[in-house]
């Protein structure tokens, strides 16, 4: 993997462009159906990012799970109660002021704390094909979580059930 | 390499409009797209951080692209969870509006 730095950086430009504007539609657009593709849309850029970083496995299961499964949900929900909104009420609430100061407070925090720790960053190839032996710690080391996780979806699909059906 | 803290202020940006989102928006569909934001914030994150820092033990150096995994199923489980309390909620209350939904508030 010998990519030209230019064009990771290029890459990595473009893919970052994508998900923060998504992420500003998703939250600034009136109509809820622009705000999910617009979720989408961040999604994607999020996913291109896991492949500048070479994380091809998290990136093919970002645009699956999120892209395929998350949003589509979204959008059904949507559209399940759609033209509630009064057209008269905006989409904020009173407290969007407060809550863009607080945004903005936290990010110029964390935008200190990202560009001002010194971190201990090693530059390290990497050694070949991931995925198996990722497979193979998930059945070893992290058995455990994954065995709770999978109880915890079985539960999070029954109750979805259950809660949602009438 | 792109250095690391440029994938840090991208996450930090994209969690902080989730985070606008979710206290800002008053449709609760609305409000649950900006906590799938903020997961996928922590995620990039999560990911990043895999990239560029060792581990001390050499059997944890998959650890940050497994804590990933764990996040994604946790946010599908999550909105699965929260778009069925939207729908329940709709049905009794025929509203989305959370500023409508104020049954245990007093």
């Amino acid at each position: 993997m010998s990519t030209p730095l230019v064009l990771t950086y290029v890459g990595f430009l473009i893919m970052a462009a994508v998900a923060i504007c998504g992420g500003l539609i998703a939250v600034s657009a009136r109509n809820l159906i622009r705000a999910a593709l617009g979720l989408i849309l961040s999604f994607v850029g999020v996913a291109g990012l896991y492949f500048v970083l070479e994380a091809e496995f998290i990136a093919v299961v970002q645009i699956l799970v999120y892209v395929g499964a998350i949003s589509i949900l979204v959008l059904f929900a949507v559209m399940l109660t759609r033209g509630l909104m009064r057209r008269d009420l905006s989409a904020q609430n009173s407290q969007w002021i407060a809550a863009l100061v607080v945004a903005l407070v936290l990010f110029s925090a964390l935008l200190l704390v990202a560009t001002g720790t010194n971190w201990k960053v090693a530059e390290t190839k990497i050694a070949g094909d991931l995925i198996p032996k990722l497979g193979e710690q998930l059945m070893t080391t992290y058995l455990l979580p994954f065995e709770a996780v999978s109880l915890l979806l079985l539960a999070a699909l029954v109750g979805a059930i259950v809660i949602a059906r009438e | 390499m792109i250095p690391l803290p440029f994938y840090l202020v991208i996450a930090a940006a994209l969690f902080c409009v989730g985070l606008y989102g979710a206290l800002a928006r008053r449709n609760a569909i609305a409000i649950l797209i900006g906590i799938e934001l903020m997961l996928n914030a922590v995620n990039l994150n999560l990911v990043a951080f895999w990239r560029y820092i060792k581990p001390a033990s050499p059997t944890m150096d998959l650890a940050g692209q497994v804590f990933a995994l764990f996040v994604v199923t946790l946010a599908a489980a999550e909105a699965a969870i929260g778009l069925a309390l939207v729908i329940a909620i709709y049905r009794s209350r025929d509203t989305v509006n959370v500023e409508d939904v104020d049954l245990m508030k007093w």
